[in-house]
């Protein structure tokens, strides 16, 4: 049997040491008799771009929903800013939750709401004192984010796939999050719609320096966005890596992704 | 019925108790999702008033319509206005109004409640620092509890105006006279029980329309079903209320 390809995240030397923003450690969690997530490992560094990689089932979005906090692991660590996601209180984990922005896999915009009220909520909700000017500025500078001003005033039910998920990720970054995370960006969109949604995350990145954690099984995505690669196969981190590297792979549960 | 299907049956009625249990636990703590609640009383309330109101209108000219030729047999037409208002108040208004409650309101939450769940809508409100519990359970169990007794009053209202419309297709009775005869026979104890138990009929239709909607599962198949099972429950849990709330009255002798 063939060992995996593993490549470990590579050590800083220290004084350039990049920030851990994410870390998580012998994570498991199960449903019943059905082990999803199995010693899984990853960290994420302030600045950087991380696609999680695995087929649909894997546990992808799993992962993603414990270090949210939707989720409770069954066992392991999950800290987000240095802290562990399972012990916050509700206080504790609305603060988190602040600076981590989350775009839906389908997107989950209000539909009783306009899309003002919709990038107005996460303001509102999170008990930011603010007048309505600023909100109202906010909601314009997310919207020009993604180009989409012009739909301030309409209902979700109206707009198109990809408009959705362009107002989703105006959504998110509304509370300029330091790190995003992404479920599944492009699934249900046509290829050039979906290249448009990455280049926006690219850029929206490069603007304002979050972080993004980017489950997705689709190749275009990680070519485009990630700065690393890790590949989650039977609930664990089989191997982790730049899309190069992983592309050059000669193990065959790695290759069977770029061919 | 098959051992497993009991099982299933047995472990939803708990479930719904907690889920229940849990609105008690939630609903006086801080924070206060007060808009949102005035916004519930406005969509369940007021835009099922005009529902409420026509079956009400129909209920009582129909009911007054059908009693006439029994009570002219017996030579009692006279008591047709206290006849009809005693059977109005105590029991026609409060259970038509509450099955056309459920039949709306019951299906609406569901649906609703159940699409926000697969659309992940749910868990969006969550990372959005907002307790999904009391933004959308609490505030529509509140008002769906509330508004209920304020629509039956209404609709008793409007009944007992079908039923004086009623009276004068065959008949002459003045405005004043049929109302002084409904009132004089209806008495505290025809009331309160009726208003009483159109709480409890309100709360069913909230918390089981909430607790299938919030539950759903397994795509937009679920939805439907979700709204289809918080029909039929809420249905027969108003029944099921009907006829405790009478042994309850005939305890305290309220009957």
């Amino acid at each position: 049997m063939e060992t995996a390809f593993i490549i470990p995240v590579k050590p800083v030397a220290t004084g350039t040491k990049k920030e851990e923003v994410i870390r998580i450690q012998g994570l498991y969690k199960s449903f019943g008799t059905n082990q999803v997530l199995i010693d899984f490992n990853l960290q994420l560094f302030a600045g950087e771009n991380v696609v999680v990689l695995g087929k649909s089932g894997s546990g992808k979005s799993v992962l993603i929903k414990c270090i949210i906090g939707l989720l409770q692991p069954d066992q392991g660590l999950v800290q987000v800013f240095g802290k562990n996601i399972p012990d916050l209180s509700h206080e504790e984990l609305d603060k988190i939750r602040m600076k981590v922005g989350f775009l839906f896999q389908s997107n989950a915009l209000y539909d009783s709401m306009t899309v003002k009220e919709n990038l107005e909520f996460p303001l509102r909700r999170h008990s930011i004192r603010m007048e309505q000017q600023e909100v109202d500025e906010l909601v314009l500078n997310a919207l020009d984010d993604v180009g989409l001003a012009h739909t301030i005033n309409l209902m979700p039910a109206e707009l198109s796939g990809g408009m959705r998920k362009r107002i989703a990720l105006a959504r998110t970054l509304i509370l300029r999050p330091d790190i995003i995370l992404y479920d599944e960006p492009t699934t249900g969109l046509d290829p050039i719609t979906g290249k448009e949604i990455i280049e926006l995350m690219v850029d929206i990145q490069k603007k304002y320096k979050s972080s993004s954690l980017i489950i997705s099984h689709d190749m275009n995505c990680v070519r485009m966005a990630a700065d690393r690669v890790v590949m989650l196969i039977d609930g664990k981190c089989y191997v982790q890596g730049s899309y190069d590297e992983l592309k050059r792979s000669a193990d065959p549960r790695v290759k069977e992704y770029f061919e | 019925m098959q051992i497993k299907n009991w099982k299933n049956w047995f472990d939803e009625a708990g479930d719904m108790s907690r889920f229940a249990g849990r609105f008690f636990s939630q609903w006086f703590r801080p924070r206060y999702e007060v808009a949102e609640f005035f916004r519930q009383c406005f969509i369940i309330g007021y835009k099922s008033l005009p529902l409420v109101g026509l079956t009400g209108f129909i209920m009582g000219l129909v009911l007054t319509m059908q009693l006439r030729p029994s009570l002219i047999d017996y030579g009692v037409e006279s008591q047709l206005p206290a006849m009809v208002g005693i059977a109005i108040v105590r029991e026609i208004g409060p259970v038509i109004a509450a099955l056309i409650f459920a039949g709306k309101i019951g299906s609406s939450i569901g649906a609703e409640l159940g699409s926000m769940k697969v659309t992940e809508q749910i868990d969006a409100m969550e990372v959005s620092g907002t307790n999904p519990f009391k933004y959308l359970v609490v505030t529509r169990v509140l008002a769906t509890t509330l508004m209920l007794p304020v629509l039956v009053m209404l609709g008793d209202a409007i009944s007992l105006y079908g039923s004086y419309l009623g009276v004068n297709i065959r008949g002459v009775t003045s405005f004043q006279l049929f109302w002084t005869q409904v009132f004089d026979n209806l008495s505290f104890s025809d009331v309160l029980p009726a208003f009483i138990k159109s709480f409890f009929f309100g709360f069913a239709v909230g918390v089981v329309g909430c607790y299938k909607g919030y539950n759903s599962r397994k795509g937009t198949e679920g939805v439907g079903r979700s709204a289809n099972s918080a029909v039929v429950l809420s249905s027969i849990l108003i029944f099921i209320i009907d006829l405790i709330a009478v042994q309850v009255t005939d305890i305290f002798e309220l009957n």
